[in-house]
């Protein structure tokens, strides 16, 4: 610093000055998020630290069961509509930035453990589609003879998915110049959703044509189908299901598995080791989402329509509901704070977004969204499955 | 007496008769619950596609019916639990006209 003469400090300074000056607007995105609201087509971008809507981001088409994943620098949203649109979207400039409609119907994506590709499950017609996550260029097209459902990220760029009508599970690698798409077997009647363990050992895939959860050991190098929980709730009469349960974010607690029970209003927990059911806990209804609250014992639990207005909070040690909250009307979705301080409610006929204290289970405030539903915090881009 | 009953007759095949209140209340069931599954725009997903155009060919009688009692062996529940058949004959009439985006 002696050596530089007083002009090309004062050069320095001035070469300086436009990006001090910007400092303050800078933002990082780590505390940020997003709400779909679906109704309107829009996504409600959030401030996890102050509890406040920073901005609204519109035109992203039909968002009626919408979920978004996020780039590896928590920058971009990539947003699959169910109208086949793929829509990127930049929160630092809460613009749009890339969208295409890759198909006439879709039910949710993911984005590869190096952030490179985003796949997107669809309907209509059926298959898996790969797109570049810079550009949202078709890199592949993997048809399937139905509607793809439960598509996972799997790690060494590749991911795994499941067919609705025929029940056949796939896993196609994407890491070399040519897609190797591998049959894995036959997960049974009708599959409506499944999920990877945190630890990508474990695909698991709901069934709504029988009994049951079909488990993939992703860790072996030729996985089977091993079918557990296939006669839960055989002493009564099932109910009908007015929702689906949706399984990302099925709670990995305790070494157990706990599940929702398709057309019961009853929580479900499988030993993660012997497949074995070791409880049962009874609910207000039949539930929906099944989250694990993050560093706890807790798991809090959403249910179908036309008991959708409240959340219960089950302990995973006893198997007992310690809380049941009435947060709002139509209660979609919750999403946690990274560590488990906060979880996030949206109530989509209150319009509102509840935001609850876990150790108090007091509400800490609100935020008004039109129509909300899924919540999704950015460090959902560091979670391997999503 | 007589404008009355004529009144009655004239409105009985085109809407259900409901008590105030409660169509709005079915049309938002429709689009949020019934769009679960078959997509806020009623363009489908799971279920199939319940436009008016898709349902231009099906009796309302049928389509109340499949409301009330599902479709089983598929995830078309019944929701008989939940809806009177004046109702579902209201969502049914209700598809069949709609003019949806």
């Amino acid at each position: 610093m002696k050596r530089l003469s007083r002009v090309s400090v004062l050069a320095l300074l001035l070469l300086a000055a436009p990006l001090g000056a910007g400092a303050d607007e800078q933002r990082a995105t780590g505390d940020l998020g997003l709400v779909i609201e679906r109704a309107t087509g829009s996504l409600l971008l959030i401030d996890r630290s102050d509890r406040a809507a920073l901005g609204r981001i519109e035109g992203l088409g039909d968002l009626s069961h919408a979920t978004l994943t996020y780039s590896p620098d928590e920058r971009f949203a990539y947003v699959f509509g169910r109208d086949g649109g793929l829509t990127k979207v930049d929160i630092l400039t809460r613009t749009i930035v890339a969208r295409t409609i890759q198909a006439g119907n879709s039910i949710g994506g993911a984005i590869s453990d190096d952030g490179r590709l985003i796949a997107v499950s669809n309907y209509e017609p059926g298959g898996v589609k790969v797109f570049d996550a810079d550009t949202l260029a078709l890199l592949a097209d993997i048809p399937a003879a139905g509607k793809t459902i439960g598509l996972v990220d799997v790690p060494g760029r590749r991911f795994a998915w499941t067919v609705w009508d025929t029940g056949e599970v796939f896993l196609g690698d994407f890491s070399g110049a040519e897609p190797q798409i591998t049959p894995l077997g036959n997960a049974g009647k009708n599959p409506f959703d499944a999920v990877l363990t945190d630890d990508a050992h474990t695909y698991l895939i709901g069934l709504f044509g029988e009994k049951g959860v079909t488990a993939f050991d992703l860790w072996d190098a030729t996985p089977t189908p091993q079918k557990f929980l296939t006669d839960y709730g055989k002493d009564g009469e099932d109910m009908p299901v007015y929702k689906m349960p949706h399984l990302q974010g099925w709670a990995f607690t305790e070494g157990q598995y706990a599940l929702p029970a398709v057309g019961r209003h009853e929580l479900l927990w499988v030993d993660r080791d012997s497949q074995q059911t070791v409880a049962m806990t009874p609910t207000h209804g039949q539930p929906v989402f099944v989250i694990a609250q993050p560093a706890s014992p807790y798991v809090w639990v959403n249910f179908a329509t036309p008991l959708n207005d409240v959340v219960q909070v089950v302990d995973s040690r006893s198997h007992e509901v310690v809380a049941t909250l009435s947060p709002g009307k139509a209660v979609l979705h919750m999403e946690f704070a990274p560590r488990g301080a906060e979880v996030w409610i949206s109530s989509r006929d209150d319009n509102k977004v509840l935001i609850y204290d876990t150790r108090t289970r007091e509400k800490l405030g609100e935020i008004a969204a039109e129509s909300p539903s899924g919540i999704f915090f950015t460090a959902r881009a560091h979670q391997t499955g999503l | 007496m007589r404008s009355l009953l004529a009144l009655v007759l004239a409105a009985g095949p085109a809407m259900a008769e409901l008590p105030q209140g409660r169509a709005a209340e079915l049309e938002h069931i429709v689009i949020q619950d019934c769009g679960s599954c078959h997509g806020l725009t009623l363009k489908g997903g799971l279920g199939r596609p319940l436009t008016s155009d898709a349902l231009a060919h099906a009796e309302p009688e049928g389509l109340a019916q499949i409301i009330l009692d599902g479709i089983p062996g598929t995830a078309m529940p019944p929701w008989r639990p939940l809806l009177t058949e004046e109702e579902a004959m209201w969502i049914a009439e209700w598809l069949k006209t709609e003019k949806t985006p």
